[in-house]
């Protein structure tokens, strides 16, 4: 978020694109999730059987070496991006 | 008792928990801002107490988890010196691992803010001394995450070793999911850490200790904190 704000406009060189994803765990009550659930329903689409709320981070990472890359990332996403009482993540880095 | 009352950026009960640490310790407790690395020398009380830390941003307490000051805290807290977290400060207790679970979004999906009853579950804590188990006591809550989960292996250690302290209940102490606002696992209200220094709680027993506004029933808790903490002085 503050990623974002700070780096608008030109891209660094050697920048990577990366996204972390961060889900509930299959199990953990997702009432807004369920809300959403009940709204699409209300608008009239048809077949929409569940729906789960996450997270989705787009981080902008120094540097051209994938594996550093995606281990920073499970880093940040072990200490503060997820909890991993209740979230699962994936971490995908774009290139 | 020497209170140290945390202050991050975002909290917006600090002021009711200083002045009800001071009208019933006798004592003014110091205000520890977040960006600090150590508590007051002397310190044997560390509140974090409610509000919205960092606007709730991530997940409720998650950035404060990680604020400077929270390595102290964790250290105060391994030598045996006692935490009270209360609503945002519960949060962040969870977030920062020193309380294992985590508070979810209420079940109904609503801000509630209202008066609750707790039942007590246990007397012979340093938080608990000044109640009876099985007592009920009124307070308010304020919060809109309050709905405590975690794996079942860590609510049946909870459970089996006494940690929950506190259970939302009805005015006679029953245990009834009416009376469970925000859908918490068996109605949990507050526990503390397997050590049983360390409490966080949901509820708001600071803004019920002067007749001037209503009940009292939060004062027992502090009373009791008092008690605990001039007897190991």
């Amino acid at each position: 978020m503050l990623g974002q704000a700070v780096g608008t406009g030109i891209a660094k060189k050697n920048a990577m694109k990366a996204r972390v994803t961060v889900t509930l765990k299959s199990g953990i009550l997702d009432p807004q999730g369920k809300a959403i659930e009940g709204a699409l329903r209300s608008l009239g689409l048809a077949g929409v059987s569940s729906v789960r709320q996450g997270k989705v981070f787009d981080i902008e990472i120094e540097g051209g070496d994938r594996a550093k890359a995606e281990a920073l990332l499970k880093q940040a996403a072990d200490k503060l991006l997820a909890n991993t009482v209740i979230e699962n993540y994936c971490v995908d880095v774009l290139g | 008792m020497k209170a140290a009352v945390l202050v991050f950026p975002g909290i917006n009960r600090e002021r009711d928990m200083a002045r009800t640490l001071r009208l019933v310790s006798g004592r003014e407790p110091s205000m520890v801002w977040h960006a600090d690395k150590e508590l007051p020398d002397g310190t044997d009380l560390v509140v974090i107490p409610g509000g919205f830390s960092y606007g709730d941003y991530l997940r409720c307490g998650a950035i404060a988890a990680r604020s400077p000051i929270m390595d102290a805290v964790r250290a105060h807290a391994t030598k045996g010196g006692l935490v009270l977290g209360v609503c945002n400060g519960f949060q962040i207790l969870c977030e920062a691992g020193l309380l294992p679970g985590v508070l979810m979004r209420n079940e109904n999906l609503r801000f509630i803010c209202r008066d609750v009853y707790l039942r007590v579950e246990r007397s012979d804590t340093p938080f608990t001394r000044g109640y009876n188990a099985g007592q009920v006591v009124r307070v308010p809550v304020a919060h809109g995450e309050g709905n405590y989960i975690a794996d079942g292996e860590t609510i049946a250690k909870l459970e089996g070793e006494g940690h929950v302290l506190f259970r939302y209940s009805s005015p006679d102490g029953m245990i009834d999911p009416n009376w469970n606002h925000n859908g918490a696992i068996n109605a949990i209200a507050g526990i503390v850490n397997e050590q049983g220094n360390v409490l966080g709680m949901m509820p708001h027993p600071e803004n019920h200790v002067e007749a001037a506004i209503g009940p009292t029933d939060g004062r027992g808790l502090f009373a009791g904190l008092v008690e605990a903490l001039d007897r190991a002085a």
